[in-house]
């Protein structure tokens, strides 16, 4: 029997490790011999900690939201032959709802193999394409087979892969370098994290493989300082594969040479622009400059240099290994393969999924997604992360490839997913968002330093109350000038989610400024907090928890809020006893 | 303890590794201390302008002190709508200090962070890099309790 434990940053972050010792510990206990395995994360982050159990004939048992307690009872059960239905999430039969419907190319592993073991990654198949690239094909034919594939950097601009590679290759010089861009920022994405995490050797792969089809002498990771153990993975990750010769010198036996190193980033979101991260690897401030010239002219030292995605380079081999045409038979006619999305927000199942491209947005977020939490209305997904926009349930029909996004005014980005349902603010949400790329804003050039911190003091006016007329005109003027005049794609994007909520939500812009109201009741400026003197038994609790002891009344008696000192913190309106619900919002 | 000297010029033949030098040095002392730019400067050929304006370019490296601990308390969009500012409050309570400042015993040092990549459980916040999840603020007390 083998138990495996999703050990990825969210599985150790929801408490993953101390189930790893419980398990082991009661194995000890019953004197068991039964072989404890770590593994990536399969994307179902809310029903973390996972544990499989392995049966001798192949069978799997899941279990979901594991604690030390149910580990023993699941351990225990498992002895007897027996699952233990009331934890059980899933069967290798009956897979688990979040699957239904994934096509799982770029995640093929995550989940399912441990992200340390370098056999484990060979055992599915790994470093076989990379043999078949070096033995079987010409870095030209290598280049023909991903243009075959139809596939398009999954990093944000959405660019075909073969033509960055082919103008990285067609440039003269000896020393050429390829990047993989890990500095992921968008708030809402995290499946590059989850990508190195649980299968840096499929990374790794196709950073070979890309490398011989430029013939670079080199490659580099630039990772973010945030993820820790995606960098100590794929850290000793690159150790393994150099030891089995799939990096150094004379790889497989082959004419071609490169080695990969990790250089860490440093906490901008801004370096994931790839002529800042260039500025940034030179260990200078990570400042973007104008192209072209572009990184495939002159990148990293002024040499001819590539910049992938982590996700579109896990890509890779599953293409050379199965050819461009399988790819490409999955999603759209502009949009081949498939994409991975992160789910958060108000979602009930957050997690990753990875699907054929063109799914429309409603089988997502209904489908994997499992709805909205709380079983709360549905009101917009920000896809694309600060330099995306919003969309609204009018369009939740959308396809999701890269047009068709587009149209709405948002973008695919990296694919990162956020759900809110009718609790949220349209304005406040776009003012966070704002606040964002403000603040990441390196500064070099005018429009995007300067104009979006108008923007933002706009946005601000209108959550505080103090909303003018033609403010909305002025913020979309504004966001035109940052759009066409800033250096690069953060502030040619940065104004997406304010333009995209007035697009579709210019009611709710208009009820800031006209009737100094927060549809959503969430502008704290805009709200008041009441107790309904007919509803209010007078058990006190309220006047006891506020935090600023603005609650005044005797027991039994109605309570009153005073207004001059409420900081609308809503701590009252959530320890009123449901059964009384006195206390209201306006 | 290597002296930052000998940290910094451990990076001499790395081109362009003033970032990781940084990076060693805060390992060592949690932050940089004053004498770190003018000896990056000298090691790396640079101005000391420039090696001052790298360290205070990147959120990750600090020119100021910081606590033993330092929390970074995401404050992007998808944290903040599932409550973010209640428990950056319920923390700032806690610990009877204000984002950006540190505890008079220098144990814990509060910091704004965006998004930290653990989108699956909001709110999230990070202590020395590593992440807690699905917080809410009656879990502050735990959470700070485990740093001893
Ligand atoms: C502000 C900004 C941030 C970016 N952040 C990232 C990032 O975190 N990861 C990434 O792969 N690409 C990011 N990009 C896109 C890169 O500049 C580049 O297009 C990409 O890494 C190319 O790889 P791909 O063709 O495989 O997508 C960002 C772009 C901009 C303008
Ligand atoms: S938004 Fe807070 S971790 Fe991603």
């Amino acid at each position: 029997m083998i138990v495996r434990i999703g050990l990825s940053s969210c599985g150790i972050a929801a408490g993953g490790l101390l189930v790893k010792e419980a398990l082991a510990f009661a194995f000890e206990e019953e004197g068991l011999g039964w072989e404890l395995q770590q593994t990536g994360c399969i994307g179902m982050c809310h029903y973390e900690p996972l544990v499989d159990v392995i049966h001798q004939d192949g069978s799997i048992n899941t279990y979901g939201n594991v604690t030390v307690d149910t580990a023993r009872e699941i351990v225990v059960a498992e002895m007897s032959g027996a699952a233990l239905e009331k934890y059980r999430i899933a069967t290798d039969r009956e897979p688990n709802d979040c699957l239904a419907g994934q096509v799982r190319i770029a995640l093929r592993n995550c989940g399912i193999i441990d992200p340390e073991s370098i056999r484990d990654y060979t055992d599915r198949g790994g470093y076989q394409a990379l043999q078949k690239a070096l033995t079987r094909m010409t870095p030209q034919q290598v280049i023909e087979e991903i243009k075959i594939s139809g596939l398009k950097g999954r990093g944000g601009a959405g660019f075909p892969t073969w033509f960055k590679w082919n103008a990285t290759r067609q440039e003269p010089g000896d020393i050429k370098y390829l990047i993989c861009n890990a500095d992921e920022g968008d708030p809402g994405a995290f499946m590059d994290r989850s990508l190195l995490e649980g299968d840096p050797h499929a990374v790794l792969e196709g950073m070979i493989i890309a490398g011989y089809a430029i013939e670079a002498t080199s490659g580099i990771v630039y990772g973010r300082a945030e993820y820790p153990l995606a960098i100590k993975r794929l850290g000793k990750a690159i150790g393994q594969a150099r030891a089995q010769g799939m990096l150094g010198n004379k790889i497989m036996g082959s004419k071609f040479s490169f080695d990969i190193s990790i250089k860490q980033g440093a906490g901008a979101f801004v370096c994931g622009e790839e002529t800042a991260l260039i500025a940034s690897l030179e260990g200078e401030r990570g400042m973007p400059r104008l192209k072209p010239p572009f990184p495939s002219q002159r990148g990293y030292w002024d040499k001819p240099t590539n910049i992938n995605n982590v996700e579109t380079l896990a890509n890779v081999p599953w293409i050379i290994a199965n050819g461009g045409e399988s790819f490409a038979a999955m999603g759209t006619a502009d949009s081949k393969g498939t994409k991975v999305f992160a789910l958060a927000g108000r979602i009930k199942r957050g997690g990753l999924v990875e699907v054929p491209m063109g799914m429309p947005l409603r089988e997502i977020i209904y489908g994997p997604g499992g709805g909205i939490k709380d079983d709360k209305r549905f009101k917009a997904v920000q896809l694309g992360g600060p330099s995306g926009g919003c969309i609204p349930e009018a369009l939740l029909d959308t396809p999701v490839d890269y047009q068709s996004i587009k149209n709405t005014g948002a973008i695919m980005g990296s694919g990162g997913m956020v759900v809110m349902d009718e609790t949220t603010c349209m304005v406040d949400l776009a003012r966070y968002f704002l606040n964002f790329t403000q603040d990441e804003s390196c500064g070099k050039c005018v429009p995007c330093r300067i104009g979006t911190k108008r923007m933002l003091e706009i946005m601000e006016r209108l959550c505080a109350g103090e909303g003018q007329p033609g403010d909305i005109e002025l913020l979309e003027m504004l966001g035109q000038q940052i759009m066409e005049g800033s250096l690069c794609g953060l502030g040619n994007s940065a104004p997406n989610p304010v333009l995209t909520t007035i697009r579709y939500f210019r009611e709710e812009y208009e009820t800031h400024i006209h009737d100094k109201k927060c549809p959503a009741k969430q502008c704290k400026a805009l709200i008041t907090y009441h107790i309904e003197a007919d509803k209010c038994k007078g058990c006190t609790l309220c006047a006891k928890k506020c935090p600023v002891n603005c609650i005044s009344g005797e027991a039994k008696k109605p309570h009153v809020i005073d207004q001059n000192l409420c900081t609308k913190c809503g701590t009252c309106l959530e320890v009123c006893p449901s059964k009384w619900s006195a206390v209201s919002v306006s | 303890m290597a002296t930052i000297r000998e940290i910094i010029s451990s990076f001499r033949d790395k081109p362009g590794g003033i970032i990781e030098a940084y990076h060693a040095v805060q390992r060592e002392c949690n932050f940089l201390p004053e004498e770190t730019i003018p000896i990056a400067a000298e090691v790396f050929g640079l101005s000391e302008a420039q090696a001052y304006g790298v360290a205070t370019f990147y959120s990750y490296l600090s020119v100021a002190p910081r606590g033993k601990y330092i929390i970074r308390m995401c404050e992007s969009a998808p944290c903040h709508i599932a409550g973010a500012d209640t428990l950056i409050k319920a923390f700032e309570d806690a610990l009877g200090i204000k984002v950006g400042q540190t505890t008079a015993d220098g144990k814990f040092s509060l910091e704004l962070t965006e998004c930290v990549g653990q989108c699956q459980g909001t709110p999230v916040i990070t202590i020395n890099s590593v992440p807690y999840v699905d917080l809410d603020p009656a879990q502050v007390e735990t959470v700070l309790a485990l740093c001893q």
